[in-house]
Protein backbone atom coordinates (compact mmCIF):
# COMPACT_ATOMS: atom_id res chain seq x y z
CA UNK A 1 0.00 0.00 0.00
CA UNK A 2 2.89 2.36 0.92
CA UNK A 3 4.50 1.36 -2.15
CA UNK A 4 1.36 2.85 -4.42
CA UNK A 5 1.07 6.45 -2.45
CA UNK A 6 5.02 7.70 -3.90
CA UNK A 7 3.65 7.13 -7.51
CA UNK A 8 0.22 8.45 -7.07
CA UNK A 9 2.17 11.42 -5.60
CA UNK A 10 4.32 12.18 -8.33
CA UNK A 11 1.20 12.06 -10.72
CA UNK A 12 -0.94 14.76 -8.20
CA UNK A 13 2.12 16.44 -8.50
CA UNK A 14 2.57 16.60 -12.04
CA UNK A 15 -1.35 17.44 -12.40
CA UNK A 16 -1.04 20.58 -10.28
CA UNK A 17 2.06 22.03 -12.10
CA UNK A 18 -0.06 21.01 -15.46
CA UNK A 19 -2.77 22.98 -13.86
CA UNK A 20 -0.74 26.23 -12.14
CA UNK A 21 -1.16 29.50 -14.01
CA UNK A 22 1.56 30.45 -15.96
CA UNK A 23 2.17 33.89 -14.98
CA UNK A 24 -1.91 33.89 -14.79
CA UNK A 25 -1.34 35.84 -11.15
CA UNK A 26 -4.44 37.28 -9.42
CA UNK A 27 -7.97 37.21 -10.49
CA UNK A 28 -11.15 38.93 -8.04
CA UNK A 29 -11.50 36.81 -4.88
CA UNK A 30 -7.89 35.66 -4.58
CA UNK A 31 -6.37 36.52 -1.69
CA UNK A 32 -2.81 38.70 -1.96
CA UNK A 33 0.14 38.18 -0.50
CA UNK A 34 1.87 40.53 1.73
CA UNK A 35 5.32 42.12 1.28
CA UNK A 36 8.11 43.81 2.48
CA UNK A 37 9.68 46.68 0.29
CA UNK A 38 11.83 49.22 0.87
CA UNK A 39 9.94 52.98 0.96
CA UNK A 40 11.64 56.53 -0.99
CA UNK A 41 11.57 57.10 2.76
CA UNK A 42 14.31 54.18 3.57
CA UNK A 43 11.77 52.38 5.44
CA UNK A 44 10.62 49.00 4.75
CA UNK A 45 6.64 48.82 4.14
CA UNK A 46 4.39 46.08 4.48
CA UNK A 47 1.09 46.34 4.32
CA UNK A 48 0.25 44.23 7.71
CA UNK A 49 2.33 47.40 9.13
CA UNK A 50 -0.49 49.90 8.05
CA UNK A 51 -2.41 50.54 10.78
CA UNK A 52 -6.50 50.89 11.01
CA UNK A 53 -6.57 49.87 7.00
CA UNK A 54 -9.84 48.72 5.79
CA UNK A 55 -8.24 47.90 2.94
CA UNK A 56 -5.66 48.95 0.39
CA UNK A 57 -4.60 50.97 -2.73
CA UNK A 58 -2.26 48.78 -4.37
CA UNK A 59 -1.10 50.81 -7.79
CA UNK A 60 1.74 49.21 -9.84
CA UNK A 61 2.97 52.71 -11.31
CA UNK A 62 6.36 54.31 -12.37
CA UNK A 63 7.75 57.68 -13.13
CA UNK A 64 8.71 57.38 -16.71
CA UNK A 65 5.20 56.08 -17.88
CA UNK A 66 3.62 58.92 -19.75
CA UNK A 67 -0.23 57.10 -18.70
CA UNK A 68 1.51 56.85 -15.14
CA UNK A 69 2.22 60.26 -15.22
CA UNK A 70 -0.90 61.37 -16.74
CA UNK A 71 -2.35 59.62 -13.04
CA UNK A 72 -0.02 61.21 -10.93
CA UNK A 73 -1.93 63.78 -9.56
CA UNK A 74 -5.40 61.49 -9.08
CA UNK A 75 -3.48 58.89 -7.25
CA UNK A 76 -2.18 61.44 -5.00
CA UNK A 77 -6.00 62.84 -4.39
CA UNK A 78 -7.14 58.95 -4.30
CA UNK A 79 -5.05 58.69 -1.18
CA UNK A 80 -5.90 62.25 0.56
CA UNK A 81 -9.50 61.00 0.23
CA UNK A 82 -9.45 57.43 0.94
CA UNK A 83 -6.48 57.18 3.60
CA UNK A 84 -8.45 59.07 6.12
CA UNK A 85 -11.42 56.59 5.46
CA UNK A 86 -8.84 53.85 6.08
CA UNK A 87 -7.91 52.82 2.00
CA UNK A 88 -3.76 54.19 2.00
CA UNK A 89 -2.31 54.20 -1.69
CA UNK A 90 0.57 51.81 -1.33
CA UNK A 91 2.46 52.42 -4.78
CA UNK A 92 4.78 50.07 -5.97
CA UNK A 93 7.39 50.69 -8.96
CA UNK A 94 7.90 47.22 -10.92
CA UNK A 95 10.30 48.31 -13.51
CA UNK A 96 14.15 47.02 -13.58
CA UNK A 97 16.37 49.81 -13.62
CA UNK A 98 18.89 48.87 -16.05
CA UNK A 99 16.37 48.74 -18.94
CA UNK A 100 14.55 51.65 -17.84
CA UNK A 101 16.95 54.15 -15.70
CA UNK A 102 14.46 56.79 -15.15
CA UNK A 103 12.68 54.21 -12.99
CA UNK A 104 15.62 53.98 -10.12
CA UNK A 105 15.42 54.15 -6.71
CA UNK A 106 17.17 57.01 -6.49
CA UNK A 107 15.09 58.55 -9.57
CA UNK A 108 11.88 57.96 -7.69
CA UNK A 109 13.00 59.18 -4.38
CA UNK A 110 13.18 62.81 -6.46
CA UNK A 111 10.18 61.86 -8.13
CA UNK A 112 8.53 61.51 -4.41
CA UNK A 113 9.93 64.14 -3.32
CA UNK A 114 9.00 67.04 -5.62
CA UNK A 115 5.45 66.12 -6.12
CA UNK A 116 5.45 65.54 -1.90
CA UNK A 117 3.97 62.03 -1.90
CA UNK A 118 1.81 61.45 0.49
CA UNK A 119 1.70 57.72 0.31
CA UNK A 120 4.13 55.06 0.44
CA UNK A 121 5.90 54.71 -2.87
CA UNK A 122 8.12 51.48 -2.76
CA UNK A 123 10.65 49.79 -4.80
CA UNK A 124 10.06 46.25 -6.27
CA UNK A 125 13.77 45.24 -7.09
CA UNK A 126 13.26 41.27 -7.59
CA UNK A 127 9.90 42.33 -9.33
CA UNK A 128 8.45 39.46 -7.08
CA UNK A 129 5.32 41.01 -6.18
CA UNK A 130 4.57 42.29 -9.72
CA UNK A 131 4.92 38.68 -10.68
CA UNK A 132 2.72 37.68 -8.01
CA UNK A 133 0.43 39.97 -8.10
CA UNK A 134 0.56 39.31 -12.59
CA UNK A 135 0.76 43.32 -13.01
CA UNK A 136 1.82 43.92 -16.26
CA UNK A 137 1.72 47.69 -16.99
CA UNK A 138 1.94 51.01 -15.22
CA UNK A 139 -0.73 51.62 -14.03
CA UNK A 140 -2.11 49.00 -12.98
CA UNK A 141 -4.53 48.89 -9.72
CA UNK A 142 -5.35 46.05 -7.13
CA UNK A 143 -8.06 46.86 -4.83
CA UNK A 144 -7.39 44.42 -1.40
CA UNK A 145 -9.47 44.73 1.30
CA UNK A 146 -8.50 44.49 5.16
CA UNK A 147 -8.35 40.93 4.42
CA UNK A 148 -6.13 41.51 1.36
CA UNK A 149 -8.82 39.59 -1.00
CA UNK A 150 -8.23 41.43 -4.51
CA UNK A 151 -11.87 43.07 -5.01
CA UNK A 152 -11.23 44.93 -8.01
CA UNK A 153 -8.67 45.04 -10.51
CA UNK A 154 -7.68 47.28 -13.52
CA UNK A 155 -8.22 51.23 -14.55
CA UNK A 156 -8.65 53.73 -12.04
CA UNK A 157 -11.11 55.77 -14.39
CA UNK A 158 -11.92 55.62 -17.99
CA UNK A 159 -10.00 58.70 -19.60
CA UNK A 160 -6.05 58.55 -18.93
CA UNK A 161 -6.09 61.92 -20.76
CA UNK A 162 -8.57 63.93 -19.72
CA UNK A 163 -9.43 63.64 -15.91
CA UNK A 164 -11.84 66.73 -16.45
CA UNK A 165 -13.46 64.02 -19.31
CA UNK A 166 -13.65 61.15 -16.72
CA UNK A 167 -17.25 59.47 -16.64
CA UNK A 168 -16.66 56.37 -14.70
CA UNK A 169 -14.30 56.02 -11.62
CA UNK A 170 -14.21 52.37 -11.64
CA UNK A 171 -11.41 52.79 -8.79
CA UNK A 172 -13.57 54.85 -6.66
CA UNK A 173 -16.55 53.13 -7.31
CA UNK A 174 -15.52 49.43 -5.86
CA UNK A 175 -13.70 51.62 -3.12
CA UNK A 176 -17.20 52.74 -2.23
CA UNK A 177 -19.05 49.65 -2.68
CA UNK A 178 -16.49 48.13 -0.26
CA UNK A 179 -17.30 51.01 2.20
CA UNK A 180 -21.21 50.48 2.04
CA UNK A 181 -20.09 46.51 2.26
CA UNK A 182 -21.84 46.15 -1.26
CA UNK A 183 -20.47 43.95 -4.13
CA UNK A 184 -18.23 45.71 -6.36
CA UNK A 185 -20.16 45.96 -9.67
CA UNK A 186 -17.12 46.18 -11.89
CA UNK A 187 -14.81 43.91 -10.77
CA UNK A 188 -12.28 44.48 -13.59
CA UNK A 189 -11.19 46.86 -16.38
CA UNK A 190 -8.65 46.89 -19.07
CA UNK A 191 -6.39 50.28 -19.89
CA UNK A 192 -3.60 51.24 -22.38
CA UNK A 193 -0.37 50.90 -20.60
CA UNK A 194 3.62 50.79 -20.55
CA UNK A 195 3.99 47.27 -19.89
CA UNK A 196 6.06 46.56 -17.33
CA UNK A 197 10.29 46.62 -17.98
CA UNK A 198 11.43 43.00 -16.72
CA UNK A 199 15.08 42.45 -16.14
CA UNK A 200 16.58 41.02 -18.91
CA UNK A 201 17.15 37.18 -18.71
CA UNK B 1 -39.43 64.38 -64.75
CA UNK B 2 -35.92 64.78 -65.49
CA UNK B 3 -34.94 64.35 -61.45
CA UNK B 4 -36.52 61.58 -61.43
CA UNK B 5 -35.28 59.83 -64.35
CA UNK B 6 -31.36 60.83 -63.39
CA UNK B 7 -29.78 57.74 -62.56
CA UNK B 8 -28.14 56.95 -59.12
CA UNK B 9 -24.57 57.75 -59.32
CA UNK B 10 -23.89 56.35 -55.93
CA UNK B 11 -23.14 53.09 -56.43
CA UNK B 12 -20.67 54.19 -59.16
CA UNK B 13 -19.15 57.32 -56.83
CA UNK B 14 -18.21 54.40 -54.15
CA UNK B 15 -15.49 53.05 -55.22
CA UNK B 16 -14.10 56.61 -55.96
CA UNK B 17 -15.02 57.72 -52.80
CA UNK B 18 -13.10 54.37 -50.85
CA UNK B 19 -10.30 55.54 -53.45
CA UNK B 20 -10.23 59.13 -52.34
CA UNK B 21 -10.48 57.91 -48.52
CA UNK B 22 -7.77 55.76 -49.18
CA UNK B 23 -5.41 58.25 -51.09
CA UNK B 24 -5.79 60.08 -47.89
CA UNK B 25 -5.35 57.68 -45.36
CA UNK B 26 -1.50 57.41 -46.56
CA UNK B 27 -0.97 60.76 -46.31
CA UNK B 28 1.35 60.91 -43.32
CA UNK B 29 0.32 64.57 -42.52
CA UNK B 30 -3.81 63.34 -42.27
CA UNK B 31 -3.88 60.41 -39.68
CA UNK B 32 -6.99 58.65 -40.19
CA UNK B 33 -8.83 58.40 -36.63
CA UNK B 34 -10.50 55.02 -35.70
CA UNK B 35 -13.06 53.28 -33.32
CA UNK B 36 -13.34 50.51 -31.73
CA UNK B 37 -16.05 49.02 -34.08
CA UNK B 38 -13.04 49.30 -36.78
CA UNK B 39 -11.64 46.41 -34.93
CA UNK B 40 -14.91 44.50 -35.45
CA UNK B 41 -15.04 45.55 -38.75
CA UNK B 42 -11.21 43.61 -38.98
CA UNK B 43 -12.41 41.01 -37.57
CA UNK B 44 -15.21 40.05 -39.66
CA UNK B 45 -13.72 40.93 -42.74
CA UNK B 46 -14.42 38.15 -45.59
CA UNK B 47 -11.22 39.02 -47.25
CA UNK B 48 -7.89 36.82 -48.13
CA UNK B 49 -6.31 39.63 -47.03
CA UNK B 50 -3.83 39.08 -43.48
CA UNK B 51 -4.06 42.42 -41.29
CA UNK B 52 -0.93 42.73 -38.82
CA UNK B 53 -2.43 45.51 -36.46
CA UNK B 54 0.18 46.63 -34.25
CA UNK B 55 -0.80 48.79 -30.92
CA UNK B 56 1.98 51.24 -30.50
CA UNK B 57 3.24 54.79 -28.81
CA UNK B 58 5.48 56.82 -30.01
CA UNK B 59 6.95 57.60 -26.41
CA UNK B 60 7.17 53.76 -25.69
CA UNK B 61 11.03 52.26 -26.07
CA UNK B 62 9.65 48.84 -26.80
CA UNK B 63 7.23 50.30 -29.24
CA UNK B 64 9.38 51.87 -31.75
CA UNK B 65 12.27 49.87 -31.00
CA UNK B 66 9.80 46.97 -33.26
CA UNK B 67 8.48 48.89 -35.63
CA UNK B 68 11.04 48.23 -38.18
CA UNK B 69 10.66 44.57 -38.11
CA UNK B 70 6.82 46.01 -39.14
CA UNK B 71 8.62 48.55 -42.06
CA UNK B 72 10.19 45.41 -42.63
CA UNK B 73 7.37 42.88 -43.22
CA UNK B 74 5.32 46.06 -44.92
CA UNK B 75 7.81 46.11 -47.65
CA UNK B 76 8.50 42.85 -47.87
CA UNK B 77 5.13 41.51 -48.52
CA UNK B 78 4.21 44.39 -50.71
CA UNK B 79 3.43 42.22 -53.45
CA UNK B 80 1.21 39.47 -51.23
CA UNK B 81 -2.29 39.72 -49.29
CA UNK B 82 -0.71 41.10 -46.60
CA UNK B 83 -1.64 44.58 -44.55
CA UNK B 84 0.62 46.39 -42.08
CA UNK B 85 -1.29 49.13 -39.77
CA UNK B 86 0.26 50.84 -37.14
CA UNK B 87 -2.62 51.89 -34.59
CA UNK B 88 -1.28 54.58 -32.35
CA UNK B 89 -2.65 54.92 -28.68
CA UNK B 90 -0.67 58.09 -27.81
CA UNK B 91 -2.67 61.30 -26.52
CA UNK B 92 -4.96 62.73 -28.53
CA UNK B 93 -3.58 65.63 -28.08
CA UNK B 94 -0.11 64.60 -29.08
CA UNK B 95 -1.39 63.54 -32.70
CA UNK B 96 -0.26 66.48 -34.61
CA UNK B 97 2.40 67.70 -32.57
CA UNK B 98 4.07 64.07 -31.90
CA UNK B 99 2.52 61.37 -34.06
CA UNK B 100 2.65 63.23 -37.02
CA UNK B 101 6.33 64.59 -37.41
CA UNK B 102 7.50 61.00 -35.70
CA UNK B 103 6.18 59.57 -39.32
CA UNK B 104 7.87 61.82 -41.45
CA UNK B 105 11.21 61.76 -39.47
CA UNK B 106 11.55 58.08 -39.38
CA UNK B 107 9.85 57.78 -42.98
CA UNK B 108 7.41 55.10 -42.04
CA UNK B 109 5.79 53.62 -44.57
CA UNK B 110 2.99 51.34 -43.37
CA UNK B 111 -0.76 52.87 -42.59
CA UNK B 112 -0.78 54.59 -39.09
CA UNK B 113 -4.03 55.30 -37.52
CA UNK B 114 -5.25 56.87 -34.18
CA UNK B 115 -7.11 55.08 -32.22
CA UNK B 116 -9.89 57.32 -31.00
CA UNK B 117 -11.00 55.95 -27.46
CA UNK B 118 -10.72 58.04 -24.51
CA UNK B 119 -12.08 54.47 -22.31
CA UNK B 120 -9.05 51.59 -24.05
CA UNK B 121 -11.62 49.09 -22.06
CA UNK B 122 -13.78 49.72 -24.71
CA UNK B 123 -11.55 47.58 -27.19
CA UNK B 124 -8.66 45.64 -25.58
CA UNK B 125 -11.00 42.62 -25.18
CA UNK B 126 -12.63 43.03 -28.83
CA UNK B 127 -8.57 42.84 -29.77
CA UNK B 128 -7.79 40.08 -27.75
CA UNK B 129 -9.55 38.31 -24.37
CA UNK B 130 -5.74 37.81 -22.81
CA UNK B 131 -4.33 41.45 -23.94
CA UNK B 132 -3.84 43.26 -20.31
CA UNK B 133 -3.54 46.79 -22.11
CA UNK B 134 0.56 47.03 -22.16
CA UNK B 135 1.89 47.73 -25.08
CA UNK B 136 3.59 47.04 -27.61
CA UNK B 137 0.79 44.35 -28.61
CA UNK B 138 -0.07 42.99 -32.18
CA UNK B 139 -3.19 40.62 -33.94
CA UNK B 140 -2.61 39.08 -36.68
CA UNK B 141 -5.51 38.13 -38.25
CA UNK B 142 -6.72 36.16 -41.03
CA UNK B 143 -9.97 35.11 -42.44
CA UNK B 144 -9.55 32.38 -44.99
CA UNK B 145 -7.50 30.84 -41.72
CA UNK B 146 -9.43 31.64 -39.00
CA UNK B 147 -6.65 32.57 -37.06
CA UNK B 148 -6.20 35.14 -34.91
CA UNK B 149 -2.69 34.98 -33.43
CA UNK B 150 -1.74 37.54 -30.71
CA UNK B 151 1.19 38.36 -28.84
CA UNK B 152 2.09 41.19 -25.62
CA UNK B 153 5.16 41.36 -26.34
CA UNK B 154 8.18 43.28 -28.60
CA UNK B 155 8.31 40.98 -31.91
CA UNK B 156 11.90 40.18 -33.58
CA UNK B 157 11.17 40.31 -37.65
CA UNK B 158 11.53 36.63 -37.46
CA UNK B 159 9.08 35.64 -34.64
CA UNK B 160 6.42 38.47 -37.10
CA UNK B 161 7.07 36.94 -40.18
CA UNK B 162 6.76 33.17 -39.31
CA UNK B 163 3.27 34.48 -37.89
CA UNK B 164 2.39 35.91 -41.24
CA UNK B 165 3.42 32.97 -42.93
CA UNK B 166 0.92 31.04 -40.76
CA UNK B 167 -1.78 33.25 -40.99
CA UNK B 168 -1.14 33.26 -45.18
CA UNK B 169 -3.20 30.77 -47.14
CA UNK B 170 -0.94 28.41 -48.70
CA UNK B 171 0.68 29.29 -51.95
Amino acid sequence: MKKAIFPLLLVLAAISTAFAPVGGGYTVGDTATDFNLKNVDGTMVSLAGIKDAKGYIVVFTCNHCPYAKAYEDRIIELHKKYAPLGYPVVAINPNDKDVQPADSFDKMVERANMKNYPFAYLYDETQEIARTYGATRTPHVFLLDAKRVVRYIGAIDDNSEEPSEVKEKYLESAIDALRAGKDVSVKETKAIGCSIKWKKA
Amino acid sequence: MPLLEFPNLYPLMKPLLFFLLSVQCLSAQNIPFIKADQIKRWKAAETDTVYVLNFWATWCAPCVEELPSFEKLNKAYADRKVKVVLISTDFKRNVETRVAPFIKEKGLESAVVFMDESNPNNYINMVDSTWSGAIPATIILSKRNETALFFEKKLTYEELEAAVKQALPPD
